[in-house]
């Protein structure tokens, strides 16, 4: 039998808990290195599975199966198609280079480092995941340590903030839940025995007027994760709140985690449902685009201002999937990874710059390129990356989802073309690029502040996050065959299903 | 050569790589290792313009190689090279350039903390412009299009401890932004009916697609992008301000080649703007009408480089205009011209400024004894603009009226006619006030060194010869090559040839009346037409206008959304979870924690139970 590559992937972060745990707690240094390697190897796993995938046998690869429950139908099984597998790889990143972004967290470190280490199997998990139950657990199972993670070792309105996104997560999860178990009962019912093996679902033929309010259901339930306007305000709190690496895990792969599972358990299973649904989405995804940009750019703290670009970044995700086609979603995956790595990167520099300079308020904070070139740099590369500039990762995404949303030949509301939407959403660009260069005039040029004399560049350890990142950005940017070639195998069999659907009309 | 083309933009490429992650801390091998990647890039665009002499590539038979960049169903996106004259006209023109500003940066930037950053940076900006230039479709120009909109950011941006540096690559950036935004619809649409974006495919099928609506709708939104690049009206607020750029990079980038690049689009795109007649005419007169703004705004300002900047925006307007009416050859070969005589004009401005560290030219005076060699090249360059016989611009800046004419367009004809006017006067105000006149105190000028005064020479050479090549005075020249559809050798019509020779003496004469010989008061006049100065001087407020849709209506609604997301929307999602706290508070007082209230609830829920399941046992109901 091959190695489990995908289980040994899911059980690094949890092996590294249990060392931990074994640490006395005193032992700073040895915890985060611990980490550290748990992670590395986490992501190391990652590179050979995607090195390793065969683009061109395409499909579930690296597969395993043992069935647990089998009077349910729940088995623990797993495997990597080409939309998850990008997500698998995110995922390694963001977690390696945020356990490096917390190198300066002194609080109960060892309790910060086991739930940090608890909430990435956890997304490990959904993205790995075969089985809609193990789905579903994996998803809790990274929920809940959040709120121990900002309620502890958050800042600003903690509390607060921590209960808003349990309460705005559980609440959404609750909705996908009923639409889970809705759909799991419906399946038995026609197929003749129980299972929660998502390939086996997605072949039972869903009635209409089933696949309507249950794909609803997984509408509000994922789409509160993504975030969807107006269930989009966890977001910035949270991000606001959360320390460093949450930030980066949580806008970085937690947002994606919504997108993913609206692809995964809503429009494979449900195309028509999905195509009724298609405006809404789109509708508001211009909300999130626009709406979304617009509200960053009068932000005064930068973690708002970022919190508010996910929003805006995250809308087109949405778009792309409202697409519904080719182009639209091969992006809308690309865009997932993409600013997953730009917004991590954004939070590693933004809690570097916080931690020495104990503000993150914009205006205060000037001329930071003096002291910190590096930082500068960096945040330069995301700035960039989130503007949309060719050579990055975004533009390719961004390009793919926009061809998808304009060659889309759809009417809404009877007189509203769907590419009226595509260049509401292009213009977003332009928005982008307002606050996005307001943000590094503003904090990184301009005259030399002595007040910031006392804060020293990035070094050592901290660079890792900064120059990773930017390297990923760069790398699939230039050569975005790397990635969109992976994600297009995986898309390809879900978009002849959505082609296959009935052309049922829209809800507008 | 022509096989091996791909190498001039890769070299400057790797020396960008090279100087920023290897030998940064060596400032004299960067500059090397940038100047030496750019020669061998010149001297393969030499070879090229050779071959292509020979017969190697024409505008019909290009030579056209590629890489799948990116390969899905239904779209195939090419990392491609196409040489045609067009190209390689263009290859010259910025690796000549190129080579020379950097030439001139070793001594102009001598001492500065920055020099080899500065280095990489130009090597960056060399190879997106070059990769722009050698593109066979319309994403790859996209491509390379914004990323030099990032150099010229970068490096307008160079000084970043100054305010007014950061303030004006803001605005460049997010003013091209728009234009980028219309060229990414138009090819949008492009690649919606066509499904591809590649140069020559699109140039077979446009002319049997016979949508004009649609052509016309593509055709301005493509257009929009050469609008911001090669800043026409309106999108041309970002160019004066990007003269806080070190002064060979506004040489390079904001004179001769970056700003070119809109042209180059036309010219490339040359068979979609003139699919349609609307099209066509919307180049013309973008063009022509902001020939006719700069120049006016360019006769009463007093920075030498914000001078420029207007005079090159103007002459921008010029070629698209030349483009506009069906001539791609006048307009690429004013272009070309220009490119010599402006990036000349720009860095003998340097070499003042070097010396002076002034840019109001008003502060300046008398430079004439101690510049010698800047005095007269500048000169030469002034001439070569205002199109005096027998210089550079004389002859291509002919073509275009020539074209105008030609074509029926005789009220573009006469406004082209007016700015050859006032191009000569504002040329000759600034050169007689800088370098005539006397020295104010405290004004120790000193030639520049060498390596600045040499590019100078050499390209006030260009600037007076290189206007031989398209003239009528040659059998085959720059018409034989570049050309659309077929060759136009230019007729001499010497009523123009006179004509325009006239407007532009009058123009210099009048410089010399007010500035030189002192005989007319600038001051008199001023005060006479203050209202119109006063509008002039202010550019036509458009800035201010921007500044105020900006500040009072963008912020506003974004205030306002920020409200709204603050209270409105956060406000009903709070609302909905006090209600449910509410709620829970009520219900709470059911949880008395006495053991006996319990105790009766579930009694008396027993017997409810028991009573309800007894009802049809007892056979009720």
């Amino acid at each position: 039998m091959d190695f489990p590559i995908l289980t040994a992937i899911l059980l690094a972060p949890l092996a590294g808990l249990l060392v931990i745990l074994t640490i006395p707690a005193r032992e700073e240094l040895l915890i985060k290195i611990t980490a550290a390697l748990a992670t590395g190897v986490g992501l190391v796993l990652s590179i050979i599975a995607y090195v390793g995938y065969d683009k061109a046998a395409g499909g579930m690869q690296f597969t395993e199966y043992y069935p647990w429950v089998e009077k349910f139908g729940i088995a623990y099984s797993v495997g990597v198609d080409g939309m998850s597998l990008p997500m698998v790889l995110l995922t390694a990143i963001v977690i390696f280079t945020g356990v490096f972004a917390s190198w300066d967290m002194h609080y109960r470190t060892k309790e910060f480092f086991c739930f940090l280490l608890l909430l990435v199997t956890g997304v490990f998990g959904v993205f790995i995941a075969r089985d809609l139950f193990f789905f579903y657990f994996f998803f809790e199972v990274a929920v809940v340590p959040m709120y121990v993670l900002i309620g502890v070792w958050g800042s600003t309105r903690k509390e607060y903030a921590a209960m808003k996104l349990t309460l705005y997560l559980l609440v959404g999860s609750a909705f996908a839940l009923v639409g889970i178990i809705w759909m799991y009962l419906y399946a038995k019912a026609k197929l003749g025995f129980a299972t929660f093996d998502i390939a086996t679902l997605g072949t039972v033929a869903y009635d209409v007027s089933f696949q309507i309010p249950v794909f609803f259901l997984m509408l509000i339930g994922f789409g509160v994760l993504v975030p969807m306007w107006p269930m989009h305000l966890w977001s910035p709190d949270g991000h606001v709140a959360a320390p460093t690496a949450v930030s980066m895990l949580h806008a970085g792969v937690l947002m994606k985690l919504g997108a993913y599972g609206l692809i995964r358990a809503g429009v494979f299973f449900f195309p028509e449902g999905a195509k009724y649904w298609a405006p809404l989405i789109a509708v508001l995804c211009i909300v999130n685009v626009v709406y979304g940009a617009m509200v960053a750019m009068v932000q005064r703290d930068l973690k708002f201002v970022i919190g508010y670009s996910s929003v805006s970044h995250m809308g087109y995700v949405l778009l792309g999937i409202a697409s519904l086609n080719l182009f639209g979603i091969d992006g809308a995956v690309a865009q997932m990874f993409a600013h997953g790595i730009m917004t991590a990167l954004f939070f590693a520099l933004v809690g570097n710059v916080y931690h020495k300079a104990h503000t993150r308020e914009i205006g205060v904070l000037t001329g930071l390129a003096h002291q910190m070139p590096k930082v500068a740099v960096g945040f330069m590369i995301g700035g960039l990356a989130s503007l949309g500039l060719p050579g990055l990762n975004n533009f390719v995404a961004e390009f793919l989802i926009f061809i998808g949303s304009f060659t889309k030949d759809q009417v809404l509301f009877g007189f509203l073309h769907f590419r009226v939407l595509s260049v509401l959403a292009i213009f977003g660009v332009v928005i982008t690029a307002i606050y996005v260069l307001r943000v590094i005039q503003r904090t990184f040029m301009g005259p030399r502040d002595p007040r910031w004399d006392h804060l020293s560049d990035a070094k050592g350890v901290e660079l890792v996050p900064i120059v990773v990142l930017c390297f990923t950005l760069i790398l699939f940017g230039m050569v975005p065959s790397l990635l969109i070639d992976v994600i297009n195998v995986g898309v390809e069999p879900l978009i002849a299903k959505v082609n296959a659907a009935a052309e049922i009309g829209g809800i507008f | 050569m022509i096989e091996n083309a791909w190498l001039i933009p890769v070299l400057p490429a790797v020396a960008f790589v090279v100087i920023v992650f290897l030998i940064r801390q060596f400032k004299m091998l960067s500059a090397l290792t940038a100047i030496a990647a750019m020669a061998v890039s010149f001297i393969i665009s030499v070879g090229i313009v050779w071959e292509i002499i020979q017969g190697g590539a024409t505008m019909k038979k290009p030579v056209e190689y590629f890489v799948n960049w990116l390969d899905l169903p239904g779209l195939n996106i090419q990392a491609g090279i196409l040489i045609d004259p067009l190209a390689a006209a263009m290859l010259f023109v910025v690796t000549f350039v190129a080579l020379l500003v950097m030439i001139y940066s070793v001594g102009y930037m001598h001492g500065d903390p920055g020099f080899s950053v500065f280095f990489s940076y130009l090597s960056l900006f060399s190879a997106s412009m070059l990769g722009l230039v050698v593109a066979n479709n319309y994403f790859q120009m996209f491509f390379f299009w914004e990323l030099v909109g990032l150099c010229s950011y970068l490096l307008i941006g160079y000084y970043f401890h100054k305010p007014s540096a950061v303030q004006a690559n803001k605005k460049a950036f997010i003013t091209n932004r728009w234009g980028d935004f219309g060229f990414m619809l138009g090819i949008f649409f492009l690649f919606l009916v066509f499904g591809t974006f590649n140069f020559g495919e699109l140039a077979k099928a446009i002319p049997k697609y016979d949508n004009v609506a649609f052509l016309t709708l593509a055709g301005i939104l493509v257009f929009i992008g050469p609008i911001a690049k090669s800043a026409q009206f309106p999108l041309h607020v970002w160019l004066p301000d990007a003269m806080e750029g070190p002064t060979p990079v506004s040489a390079l980038i904001h004179a001769a080649t970056m700003v070119a690049a809109g042209v180059y689009l036309v010219a490339r795109g040359f068979v979609l703007f003139h699919s349609v007649e609307t099209v066509a005419l919307v180049v013309a007169w973008v063009g022509g009408l902001s020939a006719l703004i700069a120049a006016t705004i360019a006769l009463v300002q007093d920075d030498c480089k914000r001078i420029m900047a207007f005079s090159t925006m103007s002459q921008l307007g010029y070629m698209l205009m030349a483009l506009g009416v069906g001539s791609l050859t006048a307009g690429m070969f004013h272009l070309t011209t220009h490119a010599f005589f402006k990036a000349l004009m720009f860095l003998a401005a340097g070499s003042v400024i070097h010396a002076t560290h002034k840019q109001n030219i008003f502060e300046m005076g008398g430079l004439r004894k101690s510049m010698p060699i800047t005095t007269w090249t500048t000169v030469i360059g002034a001439l070569a603009l205002a199109g005096i016989f027998p210089l550079a611009g004389f002859w291509s800046k002919d073509e275009i009226l020539v074209a105008a004419y030609t074509e029926g367009a005789y009220a573009l004809f006469g406004l082209a006619s007016l700015v050859a006017f006032m191009t000569a006067f504002y040329m000759f105000r600034m050169v007689f006030v800088v370098f005539w006149g006397d020295e104010p105190e405290g004004q120790h000028a000193h030639e520049s060194p060498l390596t600045m005064t040499i590019p100078l020479i050499i390209l006030a050479f260009f600037s007076i010869f290189s206007g031989f090549i398209g003239s009528p005075l040659v059998e085959t020249g720059f018409f034989s090559y570049v050309y659309y559809k077929y060759p136009h050798p230019p007729e001499p019509n010497y009523m123009i040839m006179i004509s325009s020779t006239v407007l532009a003496l009058a123009g210099i004469g009048l410089a010399w009346l007010i500035y030189g010989k002192k005989s007319i008061s600038a001051e008199a006049l001023k005060q006479r037409f203050q209202p119109i100065h006063t509008l002039l001087y202010n550019k036509f407020y458009i800035d201010e206008l921007y500044l105020w849709l900006f500040d009072k209506v963008m912020l506003n609604i974004s205030t306002a959304f920020n409200w709204n997301d603050r209270h409105i929307v956060d406000g009903i999602f709070d609302g909905i979870g006090d209600l449910t706290r509410a709620a829970g508070a009520r219900l709470r007082f059911i949880h008395t924690g006495s053991l006996q209230n319990y105790a009766l609830v579930i009694f008396a829920a027993v017997v409810i139970i028991m009573l309800w399941m007894a009802v049809p046992a007892l056979g009720g109901i």
